[in-house]
């Protein structure tokens, strides 16, 4: 995961997939840096 | 005793011009990109009434092929119509779009409505032949004004036209000179949801055999609100569409959540009959006129129809336990809490998992799983996937995450507890509901013993909150003759045999 590290990251997550918070913990845990994370519906 | 799922009914209305002049894509491309190809375009990727009739989910969503029949039939669905597709369908039907706008004015009880006084009097006759619009809704339809009249609310007092094959024919009007919670936009949005939601109530009623007058409750679970500057989600479309509907020994209230609404107002529904409160509560929603051609731009990129050209309905029937009818078991309530979290597994483990962990029952003894039932034929074309099916792999996932089925048995899942997706994306139209008529017949025949139906809602999209959430419940088939008979004959013998053993135990003590 040393790819995102210290990368910074926009999210964007999906209702039906992962969420945007799912994702951000998974970034911040490989030590990206979140600048715009959401979750959207594209149902 | 649990309530019973007493009947449900699904209708649809044909509403192609309101894709162009209301659908939320359009209105935006409109003042983003007025002079856009996919603007100059649309019109010519609009499909015939006839050939929304034809249309295989559309056929699904009335009751006129079960889901089970879409499974196999070739993806895609859009330019394989279905032989034999009719109008009217055991649920309900699909309204062309000129009986629909009647329908709107009967649902008018502001005079909001203007309509040309010829484009009346060329549709009234078949507005009044549908089978379920009685005497008292077509009396709602006043005879019309000169078009020039049309034309002048639309063009200079702010109303929204109303067009049919292209030209116009009516008009919202506004219902407050200042208030934008009465603009004209607004006031076209609610007495559209207002009047789908009629015609699921009146097909409710005609299929589950009741009358008018045991309808005791209405709870309307759509997505618009209706209200003033000074109350603007003041609602009750519920009480409103119970109105024209002629429900009148009901009151009712609305319930919101989303798109996990409907879910939402089931269980509260089913709590409310088996309380005792209410002995018949119907549960209803209108369409959203706002989602209309939502996916239009990919849709018309890729060379398909416009395929959601239709405003939704649906309507379910709760009422006292008849002794036969399958039943909401109150027991196995599926919550997404605030303090869940939003992370795949936790979402699915609270709605799935959870309440049938509490119970003692695996994720395998549901038969069927009616998650998002959106149509993949609109959604896959967008790049949202196929909804359901990711659902029930999410659900297969957790199963063998639980050591309830091998990882081999993650393929065969979706196909033996899952359901193709047929259902328009029409936001809370497709979440969960759309297969209860079906669960319905399916436990009554003996095919499946329960269904879980699954809502869910982005609460994010409000802006007050970045939560999720969702609610899920089971129904299963009647328990009612069990609990009526107190203690079954299996259980004496078994009382019987225990009492002997236990007396002949200790003899041999002694």
């Amino acid at each position: 995961m040393a790819i995102l590290k210290d990368k910074k990251v926009v999210i964007i997550g999906d209702r039906d997939g992962v969420p945007g918070p799912a994702i951000e913990e998974c970034v911040k845990t490989a030590g990206g840096d979140v600048i715009f994370s959401s979750t959207e519906c594209f149902v | 005793m649990n309530s019973v799922i007493k009947g449900a009914s699904y209708v649809l209305a044909h509403t192609p011009e309101m894709v162009i002049n209301n659908g939320t894509t359009q209105t935006t491309e409109r003042v983003v990109n007025p002079d856009s190809e996919y603007l100059k375009e649309l019109r010519g990727h609009l499909r015939s009434y006839e050939d929304c009739v034809n249309y295989w989910p559309n056929q699904v969503y009335i009751g006129n092929a079960h889901p089970d029949e879409l499974a196999k039939v070739e993806f895609p669905y859009y330019d394989k119509p279905k032989a034999d597709s009719e109008r009217y369908g055991k649920y309900g039907e699909i309204m062309p779009e000129a009986e629909f706008i009647l329908l709107a004015q009967a649902c008018d009880m502001f005079e909001v409505i203007e309509l040309d006084k010829e484009f009346v009097a060329a549709h009234k006759d078949a507005f009044a032949a549908d089978p379920v619009i009685t005497e008292d809704i077509v009396a709602k339809v006043v005879e019309g004004v000169e078009l020039s009249e049309v034309e002048h609310f639309v063009n200079d007092e702010h109303a929204e036209g109303l067009y049919f094959e292209g030209k116009l024919v009516g008009c919202v009007k506004r219902a407050h000179d200042i208030d934008s919670n009465l603009s004209a936009h607004v006031m076209h949005e609610n007495i559209m949801s207002k009047a789908s939601s009629v015609l699921a109530l009146l097909y409710a009623v005609r299929n589950t055999g009741i009358d008018k007058e045991d309808v005791e409750y209405v709870i309307d679970c759509a997505e618009e609100a209706c209200g003033d500057m000074n109350q603007r989600g003041g609602g009750n479309f519920a009480k409103a569409a119970a109105e024209v509907a002629g429900l009148m020994k009901a009151t009712g209230s609305d319930s919101r959540g989303f798109c996990a609404g409907p879910a939402h107002a089931l269980i509260e529904a089913a709590a409310l009959v088996k309380s005792g409160a209410y002995k018949c509560v119907a549960v209803t929603a209108g369409g959203c006129t706002a989602k209309l051609g939502m996916n239009g731009k990919d849709h018309v990129k890729k060379g398909l129809p416009i395929l959601e050209d239709c405003l939704a309905g649906f309507c379910v029937i709760i009422a006292e336990n008849d002794g036969v009818s399958p039943e909401i078991n109150l027991d196995i309530l599926g919550r997404h809490t605030v303090g869940t979290g939003s992370a795949p597994q936790n979402v699915i483990g609270s709605l799935v998992a959870d309440p049938l962990e509490r119970v003692d029952m695996k994720i395998t003894d549901i038969d069927k799983f009616s998650p998002e039932m959106q149509n993949p034929d609109i959604t896959k074309p967008a790049g949202a996937g196929d909804v359901p099916l990711a659902n029930y792999k999410m659900i297969a996932a957790l199963a063998v995450k639980r050591g309830e089925i091998d990882k081999a048995a993650m393929k065969t899942f979706p196909e033996e507890h899952g359901l193709t997706g047929w259902a328009p994306t029409q936001g809370h139209i497709p979440s969960g509901v759309p297969y209860i008529g079906f669960a319905r017949e399916d436990i009554l025949e003996g095919k499946i013993r329960n269904a879980m139906i699954i809502g869910k809602g982005s609460l994010f999209l409000g802006r007050m909150t970045n939560l999720f959430d969702g609610v899920s419940f089971v129904i299963q088939a009647n328990t009612g003759a069990e609990d009526n008979s107190g203690v079954s004959e299996e259980e004496v013998k078994g009382l019987i045999a225990k009492a002997m053993k236990d007396f002949a135990a200790s003899m041999m003590a002694e």
